[in-house]
């Protein structure tokens, strides 16, 4: 299966990465190598196949419903590039 | 806007669906241990996973699923057996992981219905769609600082249900019905505190209009965020005049997600998102399915509260009370609680009503209060209505005169009270007479009135009657003796 530019524009828009041209070449060659082993193994037979989600079958590993303080603020924080005493700090993400 | 005819509006029906996020009230998060409490210091309520920190593991919380199959049993869900969560992609401030933790395809509820009572006291049902269980975002600050944005994660990770009605919605009035009820259910069941003032429980409107005896919908527009009940009837009232003006106009209406402005009364169009959303949902390989047994669900139901439908069945079958008083009380579950509280002890359950939805109700309103702040322990009102039941108390004194000091006295014994305040009948029947003599002697035309026919006068002398005794008497028994005194003197 060979994977367009087009693609590979939506993909790393999806994900955010700004890619270079040549970069973007790349990815059109491997993608597409990908893809292709993986429609190999679309040629077995699964009708009547239950779709497999878990390899492990433990289920139900559950947690009560109690409060455990991990960290506190200040080593939440400390890892945010732009902060104040109380907040993360972002880039504004909307325009009035 | 301008003013389109009824007749106009008539030719067409809304087609609405309701999605509405019910947060739950548990102590922790949905994958992780930190508070889910509302109003903390911002940031506060974090950890690893909820932060997105790199290797952080996820862990469900069991109350999570525990509130999500009590909510499905009690709108008669199909409890799906084998659940898994799915990632949605997408990226902003307020979701540092980079996805939200759901359920896709196999939502742990499917289908139900949802019995709503109009005002005009008519029902329908509403048919479910689907309940599944989700995680909150974080919260986005706006307007703290003039080039940032704030971000607090406290409410990152929240346990929600999302609740997503058939589209069989017609009017803003039904939706508003609808709301009430889920609601009064959540509430009932304890799993969220159904403030949505606060955000505890928000709703989105997906509104379409169609002319009537149409089979094809039309196109919809979603109206988000709405904060009140009353807010999302006036939404949807507005939001169906304005597509149905477009319709008339030749105008076709796009299919637009919209913000309403609760001031303006008005929806505008949110800014468009210049590439469609892709979550590319995929199942969370983090978390472990959740498989619910027979034994399990079975567990829940036996322990589920009595609700609100079903106490209005019982309060009107086997208590008699009308259906007005039942559907009043059951409208809360403090005060449903505190009428079978108050009819443990005593028989008449149409005085506990009465009591209930009069004195008791307005006193709480005038306070500002709600039935479970009421400091009067139920069994002092059952005190009360018994003494009037055998006759040693007159009504309106218990009302007026010994309520309000039970409620000033909470610890006191009632019939101690009423002594102290000297409202205990005095069964002395020379007593009583003595009123009677003297009330009749002092109004000998109003007597010969009543020899001539005139009944009515009988409560003039009740009146006199209850004045000079102060109220101390039983308003049956003085009503009966009364009359064959004055008929013996013809």
């Amino acid at each position: 299966m060979k994977i367009d530019k087009e693609t590979v524009d939506k993909i790393a828009h999806l994900a955010r990465l700004v890619l270079t041209e040549e970069e973007k070449n790349r990815f059109i060659e491997e993608l597409s190598e990908i893809l292709s082993f993986m429609e190999k193994l679309g040629e077995l037979d699964t009708t009547g196949v239950e779709p497999l989600i878990y390899m492990n079958e433990h289920v139900n590993v559950l947690r009560p419903d109690e409060v455990i303080q991990e960290i506190s603020r200040e080593e939440a924080l400390s890892n945010a590039p732009l902060k104040n005493e109380a907040y993360f700090k972002v880039s504004k993400v909307i325009e009035k | 806007m301008t003013i389109i005819s009824e007749a106009i509006l008539n030719k067409y029906e809304a087609v609405i669906g309701l999605e509405v996020h019910v947060q739950l009230s548990t102590k922790s998060k949905a994958f992780c241990s930190d508070s889910a409490s509302f109003g903390n210091e911002p940031n506060t309520n974090i950890s690893p996973v909820s932060l997105g920190l790199p290797g952080a593991l996820p862990y469900t919380n069991e109350a999570m699923i525990k509130s999500a199959v009590k909510l499905g049993l009690a709108i008669q869900s199909e409890i799906n057996r084998f659940n898994y969560f799915d990632r949605k992609n997408y990226f902003y401030a307020d979701l540092p992981k980079g996805f939200q933790t759901t359920q896709d395809n196999q939502p742990i509820c499917k289908g139900g219905k949802l019995k709503i009572i109009l005002p005009d006291g008519s029902s329908k049902d509403i048919l479910l769609n689907r309940i599944h269980m989700e995680e909150d975002a974080g919260k986005s600050i706006h307007d703290l600082d003039p080039k940032y944005s704030y971000i607090d994660l406290n409410r990152a990770g929240v346990p929600l249900l999302e609740v997503v009605s058939e589209p069989m919605i017609s009017s803003g009035e039904e939706a508003a019905a609808y709301l009430t009820e889920l609601r009064k259910l959540v509430r009932y069941l304890d799993i969220c505190d159904g403030n949505m003032e606060e955000g505890s429980m928000r709703c989105d409107a997906n509104i379409s209009v169609r002319l009537k005896g149409e089979t094809v919908l039309g196109k919809r527009c979603e109206v988000k965020n709405l904060n009140s009940i009353k807010n999302v009837q006036k939404a949807i009232e507005y939001e169906i005049t304005r597509q149905i003006e477009l319709i008339e106009e030749g105008i076709v209406i796009e299919q637009n997600t919209l913000n309403f402005d609760a001031n303006t009364g008005i929806t505008t169009p949110l800014r468009s998102k210049e590439m469609a959303n892709d979550y590319r949902y995929f199942p969370e390989p983090d978390l472990l399915p959740i498989s619910l047994s027979e034994a399990y669900i079975q567990e829940i139901e036996a322990a589920m509260p009595a609700l609100p439908e079903q106490l209005v069945v019982k309060f009107t079958q086997e208590m008699n009370l009308p259906e007005y008083d039942a559907r009043v009380i059951t409208a809360e579950k403090a005060m449903a609680d505190y009428y079978l509280a108050i009819t443990d002890s005593c028989e008449n359950c149409k005085a506990a009503s009465n009591w209930v939805m009069g004195p008791i109700k307005s006193y709480l309103n005038d306070k500002g209060l709600s039935f479970s702040d009421f400091n009067v322990a139920a069994d002092k009102i059952a005190a009360i209505i018994n003494l009037v039941e055998v006759g040693k108390l007159n009504n309106n004194q218990a009302k007026d005169v010994l309520f309000p000091a039970v409620i000033h006295h909470a610890d006191k014994d009632v019939q101690d009270l009423a002594e102290e305040l000297n409202l205990i009948i005095n069964d002395n029947q020379d007593e009583l007479e003595g009123f009677i003599d003297a009330t009749l002697a002092k109004f000998p035309d109003k007597v010969k009135e009543y020899h001539n026919g005139k009944k009515g006068v009988l409560g003039l002398f009740m009146g006199e009657i209850m004045k000079i005794s102060k109220g101390k008497i039983d308003p049956k028994k003085a009503n009966q003796l009364l009359i064959s005194k004055i008929e013996s003197l013809r």
